[in-house]
This record gives C-alpha cells, sequence and structure tokens, in this order.
C-alpha cells in the first residue's frame, strides 16, 4: 500500500447533461448562500439582524403600488437591453456596446421629438421615431459586427469603445442644444407632448412593459423555432462547422448585430420616448453591461431572463432601500449585486464539472 | 497661445493612473485572460488606500506626529492588498471555477465601482469618527512630494521632476514589465501562455501559475493606479465617481499601445493629452466641441484596433487565446 499513488486528489470531469431541476437547485442553492453572505455583510456594516434587513428589501422593492411600477419598470428595460445583446453572445459575439447602442437610439428618438415635433403628425411622428432609434441603435452595433466579419477584430474592445464614442455624442448633441445650459436637457415637448408614447390608462410605465414582454417571446421563437436563430447557434458552437455545411458567418454575424442594436435602439426609444422625455449622457445607466450578467445567468434563454433580471433588479431596489434607511451611500447596492454575482458565476461550475475526490475514485475501481 | 509648460504636467499627471492601469492589464492579458474587472479594480486599489491611511490618521493626535516611512506605506500596502484580493478572485473564478472571463470582469467592476463609492460615501459614518469629509492631507503631502530642487529648474523641473514618487514608480514599472516579457525566460512563458495555452502546457509550463500570477500582479499594479489618483492626484480628497471612465480608458490604452508596456509610456502621455485637451483649446463660444475633443482617445483606440486587425501582422495581434479559457480536458 505503500505505492505512490498517481491519482491526482482532485479530478473534475465534466457531467452529462443535468436535468434542469437539478442545475436549477444548484443555481437556487448558490443564490441562498448568497443572501447568507449578503446579509452578513449588511450586519457588519449596519449592525441590524438580518431578518429585518430582508424584511426591508422587500419593502422597497414592493411596498407600494408606486414601487412596484418602478420595479415592472427597471425589469421591462434591463429585459429589453438583455433581450438584445443575447442573439450576440449566443454567437460568440461579446457585444458589450449595449450601453452605446441604447444611447444613440434614445439620441435619435430625443433628435426627431426636438426637430420633428412641431412639423409632423403624432402619429407620424412617433413612427419616424420608431424606425430613427432602430436604425441608430443597427448601425452603432453593425460597425463592429462588418470589422469582424472581414478583418476578425476583437469585438469585446471595439464594441466596448463605441459606448464612450456615443457619451460624448450625446454629451455633445445636449451642449449643442442648451450651450448655456448647466449641460441639461431638460423635458422636451413638455406642453404639446409631441412624440411622447402614449399612456394606456392611468399606468405610465404599462406600455414599455406590454412592448418588451412582447418582445421577450418574440425573441425565445426566434432564437428557437427560426432557421435564423438556429444559424446562430451553430456559429456560437464552432464557426467550422458553420463553414462547412454552408452557412455564410459574416452574413450571420453582420446580421445578428443588426438586430442586436436594433433592440437597443428600441429600449433607448423606450427610455426617452416613453419613460423620461429627455436624454442625459447616463440614460443607461450601466445596464449595457448588467444586461451582459442577465443574459448569461439565463443562459441565454430569454424566457428565463425574465427572472435573472428579475433578481439583479430586486437587489438593486432593495439595496436603495436599505441605503436610505441606514443613511448609507446608495452604491451599496452594488457591492450586494457583486456578491450575488460572484456565488452564481462560481455556482455554474458545479452545474457543468463533476469533482472527484480521491477516495471516491478507489471505490470505483 | 498654447501653453506647453502648464500643458505638459497636467497631461503627465493624468497619464499616470492609465499608464499603472494599462501595464497591469497588458500583464493579465498576455496571460490570456482579458480582466474586464481593471476598472473596478482601481477603484478597490484607490478606497483600500484610503481607508488604510484614514484609520492611521485618526489615531494621529496631529499631522506633525506622522511617521514617514508609516505614512507612505500603511496606504500602499492596503491598497495593493485590495487589489491583490479582487485579482484572486478573479482569478479563483476564471482559472478554477472556469467561469466566463468577460462576465466575471464585468462583475468585478459592479463590484468594485460600489466597493469604492459605498466606502468613500460613508467610512465617515461606519468608523463614527468626527471629520466632516475625508481629506488625507497629510498622508497626500508625504505622496505627492517632489524632488526638492525641481522649483529651482524652471520649465525643465516643472515639467520632468514635479511629480511624486508614485509617477516615476509608474514608468520604472512599465519599463521593467517591458523588459520581462521581451528578454527573459519567464516573459516567454508568460507570452506563451497566452498565445497557445495547449502548446505551453506541453512544453511542461505551469498554466495555472502563470495565469494566477500574472493577473495578481497585473490587478496589484492596476489598483496602484488608484491609488495615485486618490493621493497625489486628487490631494487625498475621495469623491465618488471622481476616477470616472479611466479604467475602460486604460484598457483602450492597452490595445492602443498593442501590448508593449515601454510604449505604454509615451502612449499614456499623449492619452492623458488627449484627455485633457479640450480644456486648452480654444473653442470659442461654442463649447459643445470640447465634448468632442472627449471622445479623442476613444476614436484613436478603435483606429488603431482596426489597422492592427487590417495589417494583420503578426507580432501586432492580441495574444492568441485572450478571453478564451483554457481547461486541459477539453482541448
Amino acid at each position: 500500500m505503500n505505492k505512490k499513488n498517481h491519482v491526482p486528489l482532485i479530478h473534475i470531469s465534466k457531467r452529462k447533461a443535468l436535468p434542469w431541476y437539478r442545475a436549477w437547485a444548484i443555481r437556487g442553492a448558490a443564490i441562498l448562500l448568497a443572501l447568507v453572505a449578503c446579509a452578513l455583510v449588511t450586519m457588519l456594516l449596519t449592525g441590524e439582524n438580518p431578518l429585518s434587513i430582508y424584511a426591508t428589501m422587500l419593502q422597497g422593492a414592493f411596498g407600494t403600488p408606486r414601487k412596484l411600477w418602478i420595479l415592472g419598470q427597471d425589469i421591462a428595460i434591463l429585459l429589453c437591453i438583455s433581450l438584445a445583446v443575447t442573439p450576440a453572445f449566443k454567437m460568440r459575439f461579446w457585444n458589450i456596446g449595449g450601453e452605446g447602442q441604447v444611447l444613440i437610439g434614445g439620441l435619435a428618438t430625443a433628435a426627431c421629438m426636438i426637430y420633428l415635433g412641431d412639423v409632423l403628425p403624432n402619429w407620424l411622428l412617433i413612427l419616424v421615431m420608431v424606425a430613427a432609434s432602430i436604425a441608430a441603435g443597427a448601425i452603432w452595433a453593425v460597425i463592429p459586427a462588418i470589422f469582424k466579419a472581414k478583418w476578425n477584430t476583437n469585438d469585446t474592445l471595439f464594441t466596448l469603445m463605441m459606448n464612450y464614442v456615443a457619451t460624448q455624442l450625446v454629451a455633445f448633441s445636449i451642449v449643442w442644444q442648451v450651450p448655456k445650459g448647466t449641460g441639461k436637457l431638460g423635458i422636451i415637448n413638455q406642453v404639446t407632448q409631441a412624440g411622447w408614447l402614449p399612456q394606456i390608462g392611468e399606468y405610465k410605465y404599462l406600455l414599455n412593459i406590454l412592448i418588451v414582454a412582447a418582445l421577450t417571446v418574440g425573441m425565445y421563437v426566434y432564437l428557437n423555432y427560426s432557421k435564423h436563430g438556429y444559424e446562430i447557434s451553430v456559429v456560437g458552437e464552432s464557426e467550422r462547422t458553420a463553414r462547412y455545411v454552408g452557412i455564410k458567418v459574416e452574413k450571420v454575424i453582420i446580421r445578428t448585430m443588426l438586430l442586436s442594436g436594433a433592440v437597443c435602439g428600441i429600449a433607448g426609444l423606450l427610455l426617452v420616448g416613453g419613460t423620461n422625455h429627455t436624454i442625459t449622457t447616463t440614460i443607461a445607466g450601466g445596464r449595457g453591461f448588467t444586461a451582459v450578467m442577465v443574459s448569461w445567468l439565463a443562459k441565454f434563454n430569454p424566457l428565463a431572463m425574465v427572472f435573472s433580471s428579475f433578481l439583479l433588479v430586486f437587489l438593486d431596489r432593495g439595496a436603495s432601500e436599505i441605503s436610505t434607511i441606514f443613511r448609507l451611500n446608495h452604491s451599496f447596492g452594488d457591492i450586494l449585486t457583486g456578491i450575488i454575482l460572484f456565488f452564481i458565476i462560481g455556482s455554474e461550475f458545479f452545474i457543468t464539472y463533476q469533482i472527484h475526490f480521491r477516495k471516491f475514485v478507489k471505490e470505483e475501481r | 497661445m498654447f501653453d506647453l509648460v502648464s500643458f505638459i504636467p497636467r497631461a503627465v499627471v493624468q497619464s499616470i493612473p492609465l499608464l499603472y492601469g494599462a501595464t497591469g492589464e497588458t500583464l493579465t492579458e498576455k496571460s490570456g485572460n482579458l480582466n474586464l474587472g481593471i476598472p473596478g479594480i482601481m477603484y478597490v486599489g484607490g478606497i483600500s488606500g484610503v481607508i488604510g491611511a484614514f484609520l492611521y490618521e485618526q489615531t494621529l493626535a496631529s499631522a506633525a506626529d506622522a511617521n514617514a516611512l508609516l505614512v507612505i506605506l500603511i496606504p500602499l500596502l492596503s491598497s495593493m492588498l485590495g487589489s491583490l484580493l479582487m485579482g484572486l478572485l478573479y482569478c479563483f473564478l476564471t482559472v478554477n471555477l472556469r467561469a466566463n472571463q468577460n462576465v466575471t470582469g464585468l462583475a468585478i467592476t459592479t463590484f468594485g465601482i460600489g466597493f469604492g463609492n459605498f466606502f468613500g460615501g460613508s467610512l465617515i459614518k461606519i468608523t463614527g469618527s468626527e471629520v466632516p469629509s475625508i481629506a488625507l492631507s497629510t498622508t497626500s503631502s508625504y505622496f505627492s512630494k517632489s524632488l526638492p530642487f525641481a522649483s529651482k529648474l524652471g520649465w525643465f523641473g516643472q515639467i520632468f521632476l514635479s511629480c511624486g514618487f508614485l509617477a516615476y514608480l509608474a514608468i520604472v514599472i512599465a519599463l521593467v514589465s517591458a523588459y520581462v516579457l521581451k528578454r527573459t525566460r519567464v516573459g516567454l512563458q508568460l507570452r506563451a501562455v497566452g498565445e497557445s495555452p495547449a502548446t505551453a502546457d506541453a512544453a511542461g509550463i505551469n498554466i495555472k501559475k502563470y495565469k494566477y500570477v500574472a493577473t495578481c500582479v497585473g490587478s496589484v499594479i492596476a489598483g496602484l493606479g488608484g491609488l495615485y489618483y486618490v493621493m497625489d492626484y486628487a490631494c487625498g480628497v475621495w469623491s465618488n465617481d471622481a476616477f470616472g471612465d479611466r479604467g475602460w480608458l486604460a484598457i483602450a490604452l492597452v490595445i492602443f499601445t498593442i501590448w508593449r508596456p515601454n510604449v505604454g509610456v509615451l502612449a499614456s502621455f499623449l492619452f492623458g493629452g488627449l484627455y485633457i485637451l479640450h480644456s486648452f483649446i480654444p473653442s470659442g463660444t461654442n463649447l459643445s466641441v470640447t465634448e468632442l475633443y472627449k471622445m479623442l482617445p476613444y476614436v484613436v483606440t478603435i483606429v488603431v484596433l482596426v489597422i492592427t486587425s487590417m495589417r494583420n501582422k503578426r507580432e501586432n495581434q492580441p495574444p492568441e487565446s485572450l478571453g478564451q479559457p483554457y481547461f486541459r480536458e477539453e482541448r
């Protein structure tokens, strides 16, 4: 028995596909652990007991009808951007330029509202806004795609840089419009309400939520049941296989990024035309990056993204309530989000892989 | 008239955080890890230094009691520790747990910026001290101490010798990194890991070790950029979000220098200059143009990215396996 044992202490192998309920059980356990860790951190910083902390978080997210609507609105916008970046990710094109594409879409919307607000009838104006925002987002997204398709330019870095070009373009337009102002545009067409997306009944955010719900279903069908969706999956799994079976990879990359940018443009439209009626450089508020995580957490499944975006928005709203009540800085939410993300990111390992310890290996022999 | 003598020192001051970030990220990327957490790590590096310095200054009765060695070492070490922990976390998730690098990096950025702003905003409340704001003037005065004879040398002194020691350290680190990458066995092996981990593995190189060491050292270097920003540039005053998008600009700089830290020394001055160019160019009455000047560093980076990919010269490419995970079992 003194012979040297060459079996490593830990041996990792890939699992066969786990049944979905076990995969979700692992994720659930990770989220639970993460919530415990968050409670510990919050306890250390505020000295409150964890139960009252979570009660506060629930209060912050669901407390009043108004808070519920804001929760719904935030989920809708985040979900919309996540839907936008998903087809690109499925193709292994890392579009982290959602932020810029949303901004450009919003900028196009705002420009239409300002310049065409008095010229066109309202229904035509809204149509033009929709077309302009979609076109602007799509153009912004397709620029990196063309270079990726033709010269294999690094997509992550290119889309990342495009964000800041878009931010400065928006900043430029604002100062250009209001040269003597404080860098704020103010509400566009406050009196005429020209170009404001219609409000359903008395619910300010309902239209946004309905549009995004429709987009979610549409994206699910597109990715899972259409020829385009199939081509995207093949390109993502193996570019060589795709070429071999006769898929034009360049065409798929460009087409998918056009779609990705177009949906981001819609998010910009909803933010500028439907919600804020103005534009600032921070209108996307980092959602372009959060969307990457939402999409990835849901394993690129549009329906599962409803839950992952809910989770992230809930955390954000809850943490902002905590920070208000305990008079902490609002960035507390980012810390909690970060902790939960680390746990979920880590948990994916246990879904894909299996760990064998040395003892088990011996028994199997 | 374009005031060169006052422009250059300001550009240099702007460039140092970028140089730290870019050197750190270059080392990391050479191991094949695309660490998009650098912006967050720079925040963590900055705030960890602030926390260390803040706690130390709280124990002092007056500014004169400060021990020169401790006042430098405590912020420096706490900053390095903070960013090291973030680097370890990134490595643990991407190397051991095989998580996606982009997602992990972005999560670290979210966490890091939140961490920085949270402690920046709440440090006083948490420690229960009685000061109105975080102003570490004592620590800062040590960090920004320049050579005593600098002011006597006229424009030469103003341009080249007026910075604190961290600025010169940045240049030294960048040059040493360039040397290590290009001329040593360790550098060669590191590049091999980034280009083709499978080949490097077959040659007997410990992939995990190289990825860990490169990423952690890279994070620590990047974190120093945050520390420099707070202690020297901002005179020890932490204000939330003041660091801005410099972390992303540092990542842009990595591309701009086509993964060469020694080029980074000059390129970071260029970027620093572009970053503040808008306040030196007479724009007349039209203020909006200044916003377009701020776009320049990013546009320049995109152009470089496109040109290097078009020319397709082998030595100018990103590390071959950049952003790709490496699992021996899945070759």
